[in-house]
This record gives C-alpha cells, sequence and structure tokens, in this order.
C-alpha cells in the first residue's frame, strides 16, 4: 500500500505480531496522529448535521426554546412527523408550534417515486440503445452524430430551462408530473457517453460468437451487452435516481398544485410557511428526514457501488 | 428487429458469412436504436439552445404575442444595477465556494490516500452528497438560527459572539457558500482520490528512502500528477457553482436587500415572478457566455490536458 516501507527503531515490538497492526502502531509519529485528527474532524463535521436532524426532529418545539444546545431529543415527541404526515388536527398542530397548513407528504412523496423511477428506466434505457449504437453497430455518420452528443454536454442546465419550459408549456403539460419528467426521459449526453466507455471494452469475440449462432445484432444488444455491462448500468441507474429526486429548480418551474408536487418542492415550501409564532422546526427536521431517507437508504445499500463510480464520473 | 434474417444464410460458403458481417452496415438498426435518445437531444438540447438565443431578442410575457424588440434586452441588461450586482454577487460565490471546496477536497482526498482508503471512510465523507441541496439548506438553516441554533450558540460559547449568518448582508453570501462546501467537499475528495489513485506508491516509497517529508512529496509527487485531474475537477465544478440556486431560494431568497441574489435566481425571477421571459432570456445567454469565456480561460490556465510528468 502507500504506507512507507521504512524501518523506524521499535526494536522492542515482538517479532511475532502480524505486520498490519504492527505497521499501524509502529509509527504514531506527530505527523500522523495529527493527520488522524483533521480526518476525524472532518468526519464530525460531516456527520454532525445529521445528528442534529434527528434530535430536533423527535423533539417538541416548546422544549426546543428552552434547551437549544441538549445532544439529545428535548421532550421528546413525534409530534414534528404526525404534522409531516398530517396525522394532527390542525388546532393541535397549531398549539404544538406547527403552521397548521395542509401538506400531504404520501402524495409528494408518490409523484417523486413515480417521477424518478420512471425517469432512471427511460433514461437509462434509451440512453444504452444509443450507446449500443454509438459503440457497436456500423453505419454511416457514426461519429460525427456522437461528437453532437458530445457537446451537448457543454450546454449548461441553466440555459435550456426556459426553453424547455415553454416547449413543456406548448405541450399542455404544465402541472403534470409527465411535464416533470419529459425533459430528462429520453437522454443525457452523459449517460450515453459513460455507457458507451463500457460497451466498448466487451470483447468482439463474444459477439461474433453470437452472431455466428445466428442471433441479430438487435438480440446480441439484449442477450450479450447489456448482461455483460449490469454493473455500470446500475451504476448510472443509481446516479441519474439521486439526481432526479433531488431535482429542486425544474420541478419548481413546472409544478404549481400539489398534485404534480415532488417530495423537494414540497419541502422548500413547507420552509417558505413559517407560523407566526416562529418556524417549526421539530416539524422541518422531520419532513427532511422523510425527505432525504430514502436516498439515505439506497446509500446504505449502494455504498460501495456509488463511491467507486464517483471517480470515473468525474473525467467526463 | 430491423436486421435481416441471418438465420436463413446457410453454412454452406464459409468465407461468405464472415465478409459479409463484416462489410454489413447496421443503419437500419442504428437509427432505431438512437431514435429515442436523438428526440431527447433535439427537443431538450439542440432547439431550446436556439430557441434561448432568439428568445433573448423578443419581449413577452407568455399571454400576449411575443415581438421582437432586437437588442433592447441587452442594453437594458447592460444599464441595469441589479444585473450587475448578481454578477458581482454570483462571482463572489463562486471563488468562496470553489476555492475552500477544492482546498479542503484536496486536503481529505490526501488524508484518505495516506491514513484511510477503506470504503468506509469514502461513504462517510460523500454522505452531505446524497441529500439534495434543500436539505442541506433547511438544516443549515437551523444549524444556524439566530437565536436557537446550535452553530450560533458555540461560537458564542467560543466568545466569538452570535453572527446573523443569513441575515446580514455581509455573511449571506459566504454562509450559503460554506453551506454548499458541506454538501460537496466529499464529492470533490473522491474526485481527487480517485486520480491519487493512479500514482504508483513506488514513487512515495522511493522518495521516503530519499528522505523526503511528507510535505515535499505531496509537492513534488502529488501535486503535479493531480494537476490535470485538478483542472478538470475545477472546470466541472465552477460551471456547477455558477448555476446556484437551491441554497439561496431556500434560505434568503436573494436578501438581505440584493445581497444573495444570485444571477440564477434573479433570471428564475424575471421569468416566473415578473414574465418578462426575454429579459430572463437576455440573461441566460450572458450567463453561458460568462461560463464559456471562464472555462476557456480555466482549460488554459490550469493546462488541464496535459500532466506535468513526462
Amino acid at each position: 500500500m502507500s504506507m512507507p516501507a521504512t524501518l523506524t527503531p521499535s526494536a522492542p515490538a515482538p517479532t511475532a505480531t502480524p505486520p498490519g497492526p504492527a505497521r499501524q502502531r509502529r509509527r504514531p509519529t506527530p505527523g500522523r496522529v495529527v493527520a488522524w485528527l483533521a480526518l476525524l474532524v472532518i468526519v464530525a463535521v460531516t456527520l454532525f448535521p445529521f445528528l442534529w436532524m434527528f434530535r430536533t426532529a423527535f423533539s417538541s418545539n416548546g422544549a426546543l426554546y428552552t434547551d437549544p444546545t441538549s445532544p439529545l431529543p428535548v421532550g421528546f415527541s413525534w409530534g414534528g412527523f404526525e404534522r409531516v404526515f398530517g396525522l394532527q388536527s390542525t388546532e393541535e398542530a397549531i398549539a404544538q408550534g406547527g403552521s397548521g397548513a395542509q401538506l400531504d407528504f404520501w402524495l409528494y412523496l408518490r409523484n417523486s417515486v413515480i417521477v424518478a423511477t420512471a425517469v432512471t428506466v427511460c433514461q437509462v434505457t434509451c440512453s444504452a440503445m444509443a450507446a449500443y449504437a454509438f459503440s457497436r453497430l456500423r453505419w454511416k455518420g457514426r461519429d460525427l452524430v456522437f461528437s453532437i452528443f458530445l457537446l451537448s454536454l457543454m450546454v449548461p442546465v441553466i440555459f435550456t430551462l426556459l426553453p424547455n419550459f415553454l416547449l413543456i408549456k406548448d405541450l399542455g403539460l404544465v402541472d403534470s408530473l409527465l411535464g416533470i419528467m419529459l425533459p430528462n426521459l429520453f437522454m443525457t449526453p452523459f449517460a450515453i457517453f459513460f455507457l458507451r466507455q463500457f460497451f466498448l471494452t466487451v470483447p468482439t469475440e463474444i459477439e461474433e460468437a453470437a452472431l455466428l449462432d445466428g442471433a441479430s445484432k438487435a438480440r446480441v444488444f439484449f442477450t450479450v451487452i447489456l448482461p455483460m455491462n449490469t454493473g455500470p448500468i446500475a451504476t448510472i441507474s443509481i446516479l441519474t435516481y439521486i439526481n432526479s429526486w433531488n431535482d429542486y429548480l425544474w420541478p419548481l418551474m413546472v409544478s404549481y398544485s400539489d398534485s404534480s408536487r415532488v417530495l423537494n418542492v414540497a419541502l422548500g415550501t413547507f420552509t417558505a410557511q413559517s407560523p407566526q409564532t416562529g418556524p417549526d422546526w421539530a416539524g422541518l427536521m422531520a419532513a427532511t428526514i422523510v425527505a432525504a431517507t430514502p436516498m439515505l437508504l439506497l446509500f446504505v445499500v449502494f455504498a460501495r457501488r456509488i463511491v467507486n463510480s464517483i471517480g470515473f464520473t468525474g473525467i467526463k | 428487429m430491423a436486421t435481416t434474417p441471418e438465420t436463413a444464410v446457410p453454412a454452406a460458403a464459409p468465407p461468405g458469412p464472415t465478409r459479409r458481417r463484416k462489410k454489413r452496415d447496421d443503419t437500419r438498426l442504428a437509427l432505431v436504436f438512437i431514435a429515442a435518445a436523438s428526440v431527447g437531444l433535439i427537443a431538450f438540447y439542440l432547439v431550446p439552445l436556439v430557441r434561448g438565443v432568439w428568445l433573448s431578442f423578443q419581449e413577452w410575457d407568455l399571454l400576449s404575442e411575443a415581438s421582437f424588440v432586437g437588442l433592447a434586452n441587452y442594453e437594458r441588461m447592460v444599464a441595469d444595477p441589479v444585473f450587475w450586482n448578481a454578477v458581482r454577487v454570483t462571482l463572489l460565490y463562486v471563488v468562496i465556494n470553489i476555492g475552500v471546496q477544492t482546498v479542503i477536497g484536496l486536503g481529505i482526498a490526501v488524508l484518505m490516500q495516506r491514513l484511510a482508503t477503506s470504503t468506509f471512510w469514502r461513504s462517510i465523507v460523500l454522505a452531505p452528497y446524497l441529500v439534495s441541496n434543500v436539505v442541506a439548506a433547511i438544516l443549515f438553516l437551523w444549524i444556524l438560527d439566530f437565536q436557537l441554533g446550535i452553530g450560533t450558540q458555540v461560537l458564542e460559547w467560543i466568545g466569538v459572539g452570535r453572527i446573523p449568518f443569513l441575515t446580514s448582508e455581509e455573511w449571506a453570501i459566504p454562509t450559503i457558500a460554506l453551506i454548499n462546501v458541506w454538501r460537496h467537499m466529499g464529492y470533490t475528495a473522491l474526485l481527487l482520490f480517485a486520480g491519487l489513485q493512479t500514482i504508483p506508491p513506488v514513487l512515495y516509497e522511493a522518495a521516503r528512502i530519499d528522505g523526503a517529508s511528507e510535505w515535499r512529496m505531496f509537492r513534488s509527487i502529488t501535486m503535479p500528477v493531480l494537476r490535470p485531474m485538478l483542472g478538470m475537477v475545477l472546470i466541472v465544478s465552477i460551471i456547477g457553482s455558477f448555476q446556484v440556486f437551491d441554497t439561496v431560494s431556500v434560505t434568503t431568497n436573494g436578501g438581505p436587500v440584493d445581497a444573495s441574489r444570485v444571477l440564477q435566481l434573479y433570471i428564475y425571477e424575471n421569468a416566473f415572478a415578473q414574465f418578462d421571459f426575454g429579459y430572463a432570456s437576455a440573461l441566460s445567454v450572458a450567463m453561458l457566455v460568462i461560463l464559456l469565456v471562464v472555462t476557456a480561460v480555466q482549460y488554459r490556465v490550469t493546462r488541464a490536458g496535459q500532466t506535468d510528468l513526462n
């Protein structure tokens, strides 16, 4: 590994110790101690807001005002979550420091799931098909068309937002889930580029063998290329799902009513509706937990895959 | 589906099929396979690009007919103090956000490379990136609350005193920039970490034998190899940083006064609060030009294409 292989005068170390721990113990130099401390500080800074989110969500608003610093929930209460899911009556909610506004988080959750799932399935499928055409099929103009796709990678999102909104409006899809999904349903240049890189690495012999067995090129795609690339496809699917779930500006532009509101946008609205007495912090933190949990669960399950995919995606 | 029935070719002529296959042209199948993606490309990338520029020469409120006004939107923009303020505020945001994020990200990446290469550490560092900007913004809205936030409380304990992070003109932009540093530093670190993985450990071992210090190794081995990667990471993250919107919209909504009215927010307001799509489009064009210039300059300066080795 990257650890230096120098011998330090740790003579009394018993020869029997396995190399791993010995190496760790051998160099408690001041530099390493500082480095570990720095790493721990970073981990603390990274995780503290999550701890605070949970601590606040299970507190009651009244207690939060009198004890704002205790690391554990103060005046333990499920009230925040009850307000988020509309389980409290309006009077009860207002009495506990909520805004009393009716929010249907189940609906937003459903909308988010529909949008993110549809976008991921369609986008990855279409992108994979295009990536196959750009990597394994022979046709005139292939490289030219591919370079146009690559160039569109450079177009900043902001620039297409307004014209895309107008297109969605022309299609009569404003304030609908389809309107939110549509621009991302077909492809992203990045997904095509990403998958093409992997499809290119499939040895031609395998493809040839399938063709000799009488399979068509279309069949090869489904029976050879896709099964051999489940890893990259899973990776790009997870990344697409996360991006779609966390998108804010575009769904904010397109949706006007509850029927098409996704969780992330609803969360923004929920924040803006502060009651007169001050923000309903317990409710807000409960709402952020509800909004963040699906992604954090996804992360717990796929952490290794997500973490290892980052390096590649950055190279673009 | 669109291919010719290959099964019909008998095995009688051995050289035939292989040569035929080599030459075979898959145009028809390819057209089927790229059809959906092409619709997406044309409808949501290429046409919008042209329409966006076209709109910037129009005056249009969505209700009445659009009218061609030539360069009027651009003339208005040049004379608009809020626009120039937005450019200034956005630049300030980008400088703080990218500066801090890159330094911390690089630090984390090097720490992980030298101490903790396991997936476990990388997962922890990446966790904030998994939650949305909106969630991150709300979390810090609470942590930095002037009355009750734990952040302000801690500052008071250590004698710094309470800081009106999101409610004062001077603090709003730095605070928003740092909130986004929290969310993105792990991601930046992982990108750079991936670049660091390409450095053969032998180099460090050799340097160590020659008696080089960690700092010396960082300067003479790590940085030269990492520089092109760093250049690419900077280009990608700066483009993203310029388009900041979510965090501002949730925390300050541009305030106090115009202190955090970034370009993207100003564009959004012009389009959806003033219904001035022509002017909003002109602002978008300005943003595009700024991004192009910044990217081109950066590509030159960081020489992102080449390493220092060889």
